[in-house]
């Protein structure tokens, strides 16, 4: 290393700072998420929910910013290297777009052609009672059927079981 | 010579031979390509969770799954606690990561070895707070193919949702793990003085940079499974 005693003590220095930064940024950032996710649960307005979850992944974005850039010291590469990683993720924009609106679209199309698929949607059940440890691959519990089964004739009675839709 | 700086008006000269380009050991520029590679592991896992709930009409209310903690008396109600707890110590893991590169670039084996016992102690802490929030709701009946949770309107739930959850926080924990092997790994040949007779700490440089991949990773885990 050729820097001086002193270029290197105000080099630390500096990089010291940025660590500290960027762990206040970090963790005020998660505060926030948290802040907002607990807000979120006595929310009823679609729309508020829609903006404060908008907020959320912009935060999450600049969390994941903050990691890279500073902690793994992305920011202080070669810019040819910091190329060769970003562009190619630059992928995920379509592949994020693309795939959740396939997604969308599925729902829309399901909820249009498939009668079926669309009245699951409405049918309320009530939630299992308790079961313990994995029970669905012990012996079947004699009360938890008969539970079972009132449950789900009381809404349909014509499906003996209202299996959910994929 | 120097080695940070590289961003000087003849920066088309990087190319013309005799020295390293990107500037950084190799080494180090395959971690990062590997890391890439993961990333789009990951993205693909997150991006079918999104396609499958956006084609799905109802989902389970995260609020209503995640309420437990440990030691929590029987019908408590604390949505993001144990979660959140988490989230921080997974930050404060990396944070001493970064110090323990930082003591490395110093040559300073004493910083190296404090930090990178602090990270291995975090990883196993995170670690532990999976196993417990995974065995609790395997005792409330969920897991792969099981599914007790009802939709947020109330409506039958598929297994998706579960599928999901365990297999991508599954895959985190799985990379938690070797991260904290790796880490281990660093902390005996750092112990043995490997590093002092390299000369440098490279080593813990690339091991930094899995580990704050994790972190990364949790992050968009964390965000999309427990706030969306």
């Amino acid at each position: 290393m050729s820097h001086t005693h002193t270029d290197q003590e105000a080099h630390n220095k500096e990089a010291m700072a940025e660590i500290k930064k960027v762990t206040i940024i970090l963790s005020v950032f998660t505060i926030i998420e948290l802040i907002l996710g607990f807000w979120m649960i006595s929310l009823t307005s679609q729309a508020l929910i829609l903006a404060i979850k908008g907020t959320i992944v912009i935060l999450m974005m600049a969390k994941a910013f903050y990691i890279v850039a500073y902690f793994m010291h992305l920011k202080h590469e070669v810019k040819n290297l910091i190329m060769t990683i970003v562009v190619p993720l630059s992928l995920f924009v379509w592949f994020i777009g693309a795939f959740l609106w396939d997604g969308s679209s599925f729902r829309n199309l399901r909820n249009n052609y498939n009668p079926y698929f669309k009245e699951q949607a409405t049918i309320k059940v009530e939630k299992k009672v308790e079961e313990h440890g994995a029970a669905k691959h012990e012996a079947t519990d004699a009360k938890h059927e008969t539970k079972h089964e009132s449950v789900e004739t009381k809404h349909e009675p014509t499906k003996p079981e209202v299996e959910p839709y994929y | 010579m120097s080695t940070t700086t590289t961003a000087s008006p003849n920066e088309a000269k990087l190319w013309v031979g005799g020295k390293s380009p990107f500037n950084s050991e190799y080494g180090k520029v395959m971690m990062w390509y590997f890391l890439m590679s993961d990333a789009f592991t990951f993205g693909a896992f997150l991006i079918s969770y999104g396609t499958v709930r956006f084609s799905t009409n109802g989902w389970p209310n995260s609020n209503e799954v995640f309420r437990s903690f440990p030691f929590a008396p029987e019908g408590v109600h604390a949505p993001l606690v144990f979660v959140s707890i988490m989230t921080f110590i997974l930050i404060i893991s990396s944070v001493t990561m970064v110090l323990a590169v930082h003591a490395g670039k110093n040559m300073d084996k004493q910083g190296v070895v404090r930090n990178m016992i602090w990270t291995i102690i975090g990883g196993i802490a995170f670690l532990s707070c999976q196993a417990w929030e995974w065995n609790h709701l395997f005792h409330e009946g969920a897991w792969w193919g099981a599914n007790p949770f009802l939709n947020a309107d109330g409506t039958a739930s598929t297994t998706n949702f579960t599928n999901f959850f365990f297999t991508i926080t599954g895959f985190h924990g799985f990379h938690v793990f070797s991260g904290v092997v790796i880490n281990i790994i660093m902390l005996i040949m750092t112990l043995l003085n490997k590093f002092e007779q390299r000369g440098h700490y490279l080593m813990i440089e690339k091991a930094g940079l899995y580990w704050h991949f994790v972190d990364l990773v949790w992050v968009f885990v964390f965000t999309i499974f427990y706030l969306l």
